[in-house]
């Protein structure tokens, strides 16, 4: 019994489990804006009144 | 602030005036919109913003002030507005003046300035942002007057159910690359195992396990992400025309047939690899020509919300702002001076001038008094009036005519694009040449005879057709979108590689599209004098003298009486009692007319330009006369189109006399200058035109859109309407007929680019398939080689210069 025997299932259900992830991530419309959320990890705080 | 030189606004860093600079090192701001803007955002406690913002920002802020009432009307919540669980209402808002990251918090900050508002999502490159309220606690316009005093003007975004339509459709695009890069990956890799395995040895089982993953996976993609291009090619042979998917189709699945057929007798080679990825490049070509032609439909549609759909409701004794989709008939509403008629009507109190150049073209203010007609579309340009309306939507004038825009596009053909035209035969070529080599090799050595076939349809793959294309005309696109060119299809260009009839608006194309002080006849001190006077009224051709005026103080008008009837004005300045307007209107006022000024007057009306009579104490004293200006560069691009072999012409709804003189003024035969023209004679001058050859459609207007849409090539000029734009295939950012040139010219560019592409390509698919009919190369030699023209014609593509960057 070769390795590749466990190997090749292995892979293909990390191929699945991509696609599936690539998926989920699609329709939950995380590709749909590419630039804003590049700008939005700069803003550390959440709370507007800590500077007042 | 201890800085040489001027000093930075506080708010967006540019100049400040020396007049506003206060002197004792507060913070000083370049104009009032600055000012009330960063009021508004220290009042919230919104400081930060200053130490996020970029250097370079967008310019000085525009707060609007408006009370943004329509947006509570139901009936805008009808159109644009969602319901969400726990009942919580979303919508979308375009906003103004978004450029950096500190824009992006600032209105993110939303829902901690107002009470009820749940979330405030901006997307940074088309600046939407996405709001969800509870309309229990806050009402829309209260946010929409919040983000305004934040500096962000809001508009409603249009048509929410095409653009949840979009989204869906860009999604299952990108779902599909990914799934095909996904599996042709691991297709690859098992590939590879099978080619090493070729030189070094593998067990029998091992081979065929893997081959049979690799036909598994190979089967997905092609029935799932490749199944666009198996769809296209069977409506490509139900129509019995030959289509760029055909080829595709006839080589994917000849290659996945003839690998299965291989895999399952355990024999001979498979090409699985090869048609996986073959499908997902091809994927993405598809995708960037997708998301080009997007990009340039997002931009032309943020440009048609800049017109807010409101009207002011006259209920009653009360004023209330109400979406233009909601009126009814009977209804009064009331339109302010500078504003646009929101339906057809019958003016029923005050009376003003209207500019109706977007439905006729005419370059003149036209005086309308209560019980005449009004048209939707057109500005009310000097006084407050009120109309009762009679139709509203599709019904109006205007609504009539954007539906002969829709019947003009049905009606025209599509442009026939070189690739489909070149895929015709050469998909017919290579099948035969295949047929051919299959039954040349039946009789030669039937072992052979599949695979020699099979190395043909593979070595003639189309990946120039199919990639190589679309890349060329997609980077011409986006060069010509940096170039303030933005062209919705790349067929467009193809359009315009062969010269034909240029037919040209008037108004706001070949002309400035404002009134102007053309020519002045009399002393100089009169037009100063007649500019004090202009300067309380807001009539263009007010602002036309006024801006005619020398520079300096204006003499003060010392009489308060300023009489701002729609055909003129008159006041007491400098002891005078000096009165402007039409002829006729100072013969009622009693004032002798001088005949050398009347003379004048009459020579000025032949040649297009309106004069404006000017008397002091009941004597003519000087002339003025007004008009439209011609754009500087317009006589130079003109001879420049004529240079590249088009025909040109004028297309006018102005009155033709103005059309004439420009026409000679811009050195074209009386003949090719068209005045008094409809739209719909527009449209039909346009059509016959079709015979002779392409024909390109240059305007602004509502009345241009049909021909516009009809014409081979449309293009809006800066500044156009809403239903031009939409009509048109290209829009200019970039006002005059300059940009014009330059589209013609990159488009002959781009063309010669394709043609060196698709040379290429078919001179090395002639070598291939000859090395293939004779068998010299096999399937896998083919699929290595393939790439290799496809890389080489990419290359090509992407260094080429069309529209190339100037000064």
């Amino acid at each position: 019994m070769s390795v590749l025997f466990i190997a090749l299932p292995v892979a293909l259900v990390l191929v699945t489990a991509s696609i599936t992830a690539f998926t989920w991530a699609m329709r939950r419309g995380q590709f749909d804006d590419l630039d804003t959320p590049a700008v939005r990890i700069l803003h550390d705080s959440d709370d507007p009144g800590d500077n007042a | 602030m201890s800085q040489q030189g001027p000093i930075a606004c506080a708010h967006c860093g540019l100049p400040v005036p020396a007049d506003l600079v206060r002197p004792d090192g507060e913070a000083s701001y370049c104009c009032q919109g600055c000012e009330t803007v960063a009021g508004a955002i220290a009042a919230c406690g919104l400081e930060r913003y200053y130490a996020l913002k970029d250097e370079s920002s967008g310019g000085p802020a525009n707060p609007t002030g408006r009370s943004y009432a329509e947006l509570d009307d139901p009936a805008f919540h009808e159109l644009h507005v969602q319901g969400l669980q726990g009942g919580l209402l979303r919508t979308e808002l375009y906003l103004s003046d978004v450029h950096c990251a500190a824009c992006v918090w600032l209105v993110e900050r939303l829902p901690y300035l107002r009470e009820g508002c749940h979330e405030a999502r901006l997307e940074l490159r088309r600046g939407v942002v996405h709001l969800s309220w509870d309309p229990r606690e806050v009402q829309l316009s209260e946010l929409a007057r919040t983000l305004d005093g934040l500096g962000y003007p809001p508009r409603p975004a249009s048509g929410a159910s095409q653009r949840e339509r979009r989204r869906a459709e860009d999604r299952r695009h990108m779902l599909r690359i990914g799934i095909a890069g996904a599996l042709a990956g691991n297709v690859m890799l098992f590939a590879f195992a099978l080619y090493s395995g070729d030189f070094a040895g593998i067990e029998a089982h091992h081979r065929a396990l893997f081959r049979g993953v690799s036909l598994v996976l190979t089967i997905i993609i092609v029935l799932g992400p490749g199944r666009g291009f198996l769809k296209g090619a069977f409506g490509a042979l139900r129509a019995r025309r030959a289509h760029m998917d055909l080829p595709i189709a006839i080589g994917i699945s000849a290659g996945t047939i003839w690998g299965a057929v291989n895999t399952i007798r355990g024999a001979g080679e498979v090409y699985f690899d090869t048609v996986s990825v073959l499908v997902f490049l091809l994927l993405i070509g598809r995708w960037l020509q997708h998301r080009q032609r997007r990009q340039a439909h997002d931009a032309v549609e943020e440009l048609f919300s800049l017109t807010p759909a409101v009207a002011h409701l006259v209920d009653g004794d009360e004023l209330r702002d109400v979406p233009v989709e909601s009126l009814q008939q009977g209804q009064r509403v009331r339109v302010l001076a500078g504003e646009t008629v929101p339906a057809d009507g019958v003016l029923v109190r005050g009376r003003s001038s209207f500019d109706l150049a977007v439905l006729t073209g005419e370059s003149r203010p036209v005086p309308i008094d209560v019980g005449e007609r009004v048209q939707a579309g057109t500005t009310n340009m000097s006084a407050v009036v009120e109309l009762e309306v009679e139709t509203t939507g599709e019904a109006t004038r205007l609504g009539r005519l954007l539906a002969l825009v829709e019947r003009a596009a049905e009606r025209r053909a599509p442009v026939e694009r070189l690739a489909d035209r070149v895929a015709a035969w050469f998909v017919v070529v290579v099948i035969a040449l295949a047929a051919l080599t299959a039954t040349a090799w039946a009789f030669i050595d039937p072992s052979r005879a599949v695979e020699n076939a099979v190395a043909l349809l593979i070595i003639t793959c189309p990946c120039a057709l199919g990639l190589a294309t679309p890349l060329a005309l997609v980077a011409s696109v986006g060069r010509a979108a940096r170039r303030g060119i933005l062209i919705k299809g790349g067929e467009t260009l193809e359009a315009l590689s062969r010269a034909g009839h240029a037919w040209l608006d008037k108004t706001g194309t070949l002309t400035e599209g404002r009134t102007a002080v053309l020519r002045f006849h009399g002393e100089r001190r009169w037009l100063t004098v007649a500019a004090a006077l202009e300067a309380e009224v807001s009539h263009p051709t007010a602002k036309a003298i006024v801006a005619a005026a020398d520079p300096g103080p204006l003499p003060a008008v010392e009489q308060g009486q300023i009489e701002v009837a729609a055909r003129g004005v008159q006041g007491t300045v400098e002891g005078a009692l000096i009165q402007l307007g039409s002829r006729a209107w100072l013969v009622e006022q009693g004032v002798s007319i001088e005949p050398g000024i009347d003379a004048t007057a009459d020579e000025w009306a032949e040649d297009g330009v309106s004069p404006v009579l000017i008397a002091a104490d009941g004597r003519t004293v000087a002339l003025a006369g007004c008009g439209d200006p011609v754009r500087a560069e317009s006589a130079a691009a003109l001879r420049q189109l004529e240079q590249r072999g088009w025909t040109t012409g004028i297309l006018s709804g102005d009155h033709p006399r103005v059309v004439a003189a420009v026409a000679q003024q811009l050195g074209l035969g009386a003949s090719a200058a068209h005045g008094a023209v409809s739209p719909e004679d527009k449209l039909s001058r346009v059509e016959q035109s079709h015979e002779q050859g392409p024909v390109l459609m240059v305007g602004d207007g509502v009345n241009d859109a049909a021909a516009l849409s009809a014409a081979t090539v449309g293009v809006a000029v800066h500044g156009g309407a809403e239903a031009s734009l939409a009509a048109a295939d290209v829009y200019l950012t970039r006002p005059g007929l300059e940009p014009v040139v330059e589209l013609l010219d990159g488009a002959k560019a781009t063309m010669g680019i394709i043609r060196r592409n698709l040379a290429v390509s078919l001179v090395y698919n002639l070598v291939g398939a000859g090395l293939a009919m004779s068998g010299v190369i096999t399937p896998l030699v083919a699929a290595v080689l393939m790439p290799i023209s496809s890389l080489t014609v990419v290359t090509l593509s992407y260094r080429s210069r069309s529209f190339p960057e100037r000064g």
